[in-house]
């Protein structure tokens, strides 16, 4: 049974049920929590650490920790903030992101970030990486450079037998994502380009789509990423 | 004593670059050299890359025409989805592709009359700098000023509705375009408000002509003579002959007028043309084969175009076409300074295929794209605002560009330069033992004549200007004089 829960954001009062994670929860209450990993309707990983909130003076993961009665919940403290910048800059230090020419510039979710969050440049060093492509499947061009490990192709993208075309492989600092090759070979058109929507970067790519939307109709060309999950008049 | 000027860096000018000159213990110039100092790559680091990204990143390599390699590079991608170029797309993706680049020839050539040029026409090759700089016509010359940035800003208007963004656009892609006019776009610019309109710019095109021709007539010994060498002329032209600066067939010209190559279709450039690499520059030489390195070089660029076009295609133009041609006989004129007369014959010329463009119900159209058959190699050449510049691309079965080879048109200048160079410091700095400001500042005023882009003609990281070298018999410098 789904209960009315109370509890605060940034000692603000809040409600909602306690079927929702304190992400959804935020928004049903109009606080904006950044997430990368996080995909509606999907179950979270909790891998990309974004979203981390202070939960009862405890640093957790807002998309994978169900909402409770009387959290007290930090979002907008100016340690968090650093904290999130810190996350996003690392990102764009480990791998090798050159929005200028890459066709998800504007429907990026990692750029839209850095944009939210103002960051001119990563105080970390880049690391230059070396990654490699991976152009061999007739659909998909899958560009490790950008990936961010989120695991949302592999929660995401599946056959018709709910098998994920998407996986793992290594471990540690050579982890990366490839997809299985005899999936790969079938992949439907559908399903190519369910991979791209749910790639939250550049790194998984139709063939041939490029640049099709033209500058002013991409997703964040004229809204940040934090008015479209809660548009302006819900905000509080 | 011998010695060894170099002028570092060279200044309004795109680019880093210098100039070398040597002179012997009679201070005469016994040898000169433009160097392009940077090196960037991009031929390189573009490999491995999908074909579609290609028109998106090669336009990094500049940020003065950007539009030109976007064009270039979407022209062999076209050849590559099987579009073919030219007539091979639609009539709403070539439109606005040809609107997006007279956009652009417009205002980079405002640019470089009115911010690069106009200082050392309105001040003096040998004025104060202090003053002979865009500043000092913004103070003195306002109006011509105000044109200027108006000019530019119409022409980056332009690129902005059809390519998405005034620098840096995606409009472009394999095959077409990806978004055309609105009504509301297209009646912007035929009908906005003084003096951001078409007929403004037209106005504002003859106006600078005028400037240029009474110039000319106040210093007819100087434009004419500043310079003058003959040359081979290279450029596109449309199949019938006319001027056409985005599509047409590859022509060259001797110094007498005489086909050298005689409109052959450019997928096969290389047949034609080499290049040659010398061990002082970043930047290739290219020539003619059938000529061989001494003498196949050639020039392009609006003056190489104004002597290869049998015409025009607007009437504005045409008529300054016309003037122009038969103050050399009809001969091909090799008169450096000319180059800004022709500069500002295509800026109207562009002002005028821009209102055609307009009016053009295709302009709105909504077919956008074409495709064929894949094919493995590509070449997209175009009339850059400096001239011809060519991209050739192969891919592999995956799609990823696996040989890319960029010929930039200041490239294709970098014989005629370094003859500018040579001409100008022997005919200024002869029998001088003191090497003044105003004696360099000719040889920069030679060089900027052609517009160069250096940063494109090598690809290169870095700051703009060039430096001056003396040096002596044995390389020793002497002097060295850097603009800021």
């Amino acid at each position: 049974m789904n209960n009315k829960v109370n509890f605060t954001i940034d000692d603000k009062e809040c409600t909602s049920t306690s079927d929702k994670y304190i992400v959804e929860a935020a928004r049903e209450n109009g606080v904006y929590i950044p997430t990368l990993c996080n995909y509606d309707g999907v179950k979270p990983a909790g891998s990309c650490r974004v979203c981390t909130v202070k939960v009862n003076k405890r640093y957790l993961t807002a998309c994978t920790t169900p909402i409770a009665e009387g959290m007290e919940i930090e979002v907008n403290t100016t340690d968090l903030q650093d904290f999130r910048n810190a996350v996003v800059e690392l990102l764009f230090t480990e791998g090798n992101h050159f929005c200028p020419a890459c066709e998800k510039s504007g429907n990026c979710e990692l750029q839209a970030l850095a944009y939210k969050f103002q960051i001119m440049a990563p105080r970390f060093p880049f690391q230059f990486n070396e990654r490699y492509i991976d152009a061999s499947n007739p659909k998909i061009y899958h560009d490790h450079n950008r990936c961010i490990l989120c695991k949302r192709c592999i929660r995401v993208v599946k056959d018709d037998k709910g098998k994920s075309v998407f996986a793992f492989e290594n471990r540690a600092r050579q982890i990366r994502i490839n997809f299985d090759s005899k999936l790969g070979e079938v992949l439907t058109d559908e399903l190519a380009e369910k991979a791209m929507e749910v790639c939250p970067v550049g790194s998984i790519l139709v063939k041939g789509k490029g640049f099709k939307d033209p500058i002013g109709t991409r997703k964040f060309d004229h809204t940040p990423i934090d008015k479209i999950v809660i548009p302006e008049k819900q905000n509080i | 004593m011998p010695k060894k000027i170099t002028i570092e860096p060279v200044t309004r000018v795109e680019g880093h670059g210098k100039v070398t000159i040597h002179m012997d213990d009679s201070n005469q110039v016994v040898q000169s050299r433009l160097h392009i100092v940077e090196f960037r790559g991009f031929e390189r680091f573009i490999q491995g890359r999908p074909y579609w990204e290609a028109p998106v990143l090669v336009q990094r390599l500049c940020g003065i025409c950007p539009v030109s390699h976007h064009l270039a590079a979407a022209k062999a991608m076209d050849e590559i989805v099987g579009a073919g170029t030219g007539d091979g797309l639609t009539p709403t993706g070539e439109k606005m592709r040809r609107l997006m680049h007279y956009g652009q020839i417009f205002q980079s050539h405002a640019l470089h009359f009115f911010h690069l040029a106009s200082p050392d026409m309105l001040f003096g090759i040998e004025a104060d700098p202090n003053i002979r700089n865009i500043i000092g016509v913004a103070l003195e010359h306002q109006d011509l000023a105000v044109q200027g940035v108006m000019m530019r800003k119409f022409g980056q208007e332009v690129i902005q509705a059809t390519a998405g963004k005034k620098i840096h656009g995606t409009g472009a892609i394999p095959g077409g375009m990806n978004k055309s006019l609105t009504p509301e776009e297209r009646d912007s610019f035929l009908l906005g408000k003084d003096p951001l309109n078409v007929d403004k710019m037209i106005e504002w095109s003859l106006g600078a002509l005028d400037f240029f021709k009474s110039y000319h007539s106040q210093n007819r010994e100087l434009v004419d003579n500043f310079a003058n060498f003959p040359s081979s002329h290279l450029s596109l032209v449309r199949k019938d002959g006319a001027m056409d600066l985005y599509h047409g067939v590859l022509r060259a010209v001797d110094a007498e007028g005489k086909k050298i190559l005689h409109d052959v279709d450019y997928q096969k450039y290389y047949e034609y043309i080499g290049e040659e690499v010398r061990s002082w520059s970043y930047m290739k030489f290219p020539f003619l084969k059938e000529y061989g390195k001494e003498k196949g070089w050639y020039r392009v660029g609006p003056l190489a175009r104004m002597n290869t076009a049998d015409f025009i295609p607007t009437p504005l133009a045409q008529k300054e076409h016309e003037i122009f041609r038969a103050y050399t006989n009809g001969k091909p004129n090799g008169m450096s300074m000319h180059m800004h007369w022709a500069r500002l014959i295509e800026i109207l010329h562009s002002a005028e295929m821009m209102k055609e463009l307009l009016y053009d119900p295709d302009i709105t159209g909504d077919q956008l794209v074409t495709k064929g058959n894949k094919q493995y190699e590509g070449v997209g050449l175009i009339e850059a605002p400096r001239g011809t510049l060519f991209h050739h691309y192969r891919i592999n079965e995956d799609d990823q560009i696996d040989m890319a080879n960029l010929i930039v048109s200041t490239t294709n200048n970098n014989t005629p330069m370094n003859l500018a160079v040579e001409s100008v410091a022997k005919d200024y700095m002869n029998g001088h033992a003191v090497i003044s400001e105003g004696m360099m500042n000719a040889v920069e005023v030679a060089i900027r004549a052609y517009d160069p882009c250096l940063s494109c003609a090598t690809h290169a990281l870095g700051k703009m200007p060039l430096e001056i070298k003396i040096l002596d018999k044995s390389g020793n410098i002497l002097d060295k004089k850097r603009s800021s």
